[in-house]
């Protein structure tokens, strides 16, 4: 399995990030700890552009996210583009600019499904890690998504701080009759990465969370779906990351840049190409960013060698050279990696840490000044 | 426990309609249909692409199944039919109204 990486079907996924923008500033950010410095937005007419070279390829699904995709004023003229080339569209929102006005609109528009996040089920806990007073807000965008008609799909991101409180989180989103509520452990990429060691739970809370969701599956049965995503920290064992790298999703950052998945940007190496530069067939096909890790031919051992690398594909590259400092490394989440012990000495850490030494860093353009200033994200920081 | 919905056995006269935000097309890229739904899709085979295409909310279960047996010339599709959408309830595709 060496040589030329296989040739991909079409990235059935794009995900256009519109802007790094948000007023939100929560501690578990997968944007790039350095996205003040990636501010020269694409315009409109670049994104209609993209949106029908991507349909073209055969995209169907699209993810509009950011950042905060709400503070574009253009997302009503994108969501109908999107709707006429015959995309499904997805909002990916904290809800925050959202009003019964603009709701309308992008429904007139044919945007199908709006995710809303929410940081915690408490109004203390959200506004503590999301920095603003944002949990009445939520509640009442949620009711606005279900009065237009939308899927309700809730979005809770688990971590120390919040998964005790995971009963609660359930109930909330069981009383706003959301369809499927996603609680996803936090993935210690970027901003959850710098702040991993206060963010981090111990096995008995994930234990505990799991047996209350499995309590709450019984409960509610097919009338709510409960997604559990478990933190690869705690398994032992890599996930593919999207589903192998240029394998599905076509990730387009604010300033154009495509990436195959979404923290790829971190990584050494070529710069990933732009939409500005090349067309999305050239990206997809030919880019060497888009080859680089596509398949199994790229691997050194353990993985070139192992009889799971066609199922996790290696894992994380991000989390690869995050923690190994080598992005071609076995994901050290991986119990077979030689880098093992860093992932189970955090975990470890995590169980016997007394209190926080240090403060949280919270996702804002000072901090991404000051940290790009300082090289941190990198392996060294 | 107690609010678990009781799924109603589809019949001829059930009238089936496409799962509330999902959205069924033809993808040229992966010639079949498909079913959309947030942040997902199915790739429907054939036969169950026949079936989904003719689901309009507005025809019971008896013209769906004398409209495949005249497109594709057969005959007694009608447990077929009765089996996929009690299916395709079950994973949220297709609902329909008790009687």
């Amino acid at each position: 399995m060496t040589g030329a990486p296989p040739r991909p079907g079409p990235p059935l996924w794009l995900l256009a990030e519109l802007t790094y923008r948000c007023p939100l500033h929560c501690v578990f950010c997968f944007n790039p700890v350095d996205f003040a410095r990636h501010a020269d937005e694409l315009g409109t007419a670049d994104w209609l552009r993209v949106l029908r070279e991507g349909r073209a390829l055969g995209a169907v699904q699209l993810g509009l996210s950011g950042g905060e995709p709400l503070l574009r004023d253009d997302l009503e003229v994108i969501v109908a583009e999107a709707r006429r080339l015959g995309f499904y569209s997805n909002l990916l929102t904290s809800g925050v600019g959202l009003t019964r006005e603009r709701a309308h609109a992008l429904k007139q528009a044919g945007l199908d499904h709006v995710q809303l996040s929410f940081q915690d089920s408490t109004r203390e806990m959200n506004d503590f890690l999301s920095h603003t007073r944002t949990f009445e807000l939520k509640n009442r965008v949620a009711r606005l998504i279900k009065d237009e008609g939308w899927p309700m799909v809730m979005n809770v991101v688990l971590h120390r701080l919040n998964i005790d409180h995971v009963d609660r989180i359930i109930a909330m989103a069981h009383e706003f009759g959301a369809q499927t509520l996603e609680l996803a452990n936090t993935q210690y990429y970027s901003w959850a990465h710098l702040n991993r060691d206060q963010l981090l739970p111990t096995h008995e809370q994930l234990q505990r969370a799991e047996a209350c969701v499995d309590r709450w599956r019984e409960r509610v049965g097919d009338r709510m779906r409960l997604l559990f995503v478990a933190p690869d920290y705690h398994e032992g064992t890599a996930k593919r990351c999207v589903n192998g790298w240029g394998s599905t999703l076509l990730n387009v950052a604010p300033d154009g840049v495509a990436l195959p998945c979404h923290t790829a940007r971190m990584l050494p190496g070529a710069a990933f190409p732009n939409v500005r530069d090349a067309s999305l067939r050239e990206i997809w096909f030919d880019s060497e960013g888009f080859r680089r890790y596509r398949g199994t031919g790229w691997m050194k051992e353990p993985c070139a060698s192992c009889e799971h690398k066609e199922r996790d594909l290696g894992g994380c590259r991000c989390q690869a050279w995050l923690l190994a400092g080598d992005a071609q490394a076995a994901d050290p989440v991986c119990r077979l990696s030689p880098h093992h012990a860093l992932v189970t000495e955090a975990v470890a850490r995590a169980g016997s840490n007394p209190g926080v030494e240090h403060p949280l860093v919270f996702r804002d353009v000072p901090n991404s000044n000051r940290l790009s200033r300082a090289g941190t994200g990198t392996p060294a920081g | 426990m107690n609010d678990i919905p009781t799924p109603t056995v589809a019949a001829s006269t059930t009238v089936p309609r496409i799962g509330h935000g999902l959205r069924l097309q033809w993808e040229e890229a992966q010639s079949c249909f498909v079913l959309l739904y947030p942040e997902g899709m199915v790739k429907l085979n054939q036969s169950a692409g026949e079936i989904m295409q003719r689901i309009d909310g507005q025809r019971d279960v008896a013209a769906i199944v004398a409209d495949l047996e005249r497109a594709f010339a057969a005959t007694g599709l009608a447990p077929d039919v009765l089996a996929f959408l009690d299916l395709a309830q079950r994973q949220r595709w297709v609902d329909w109204t008790a009687p």
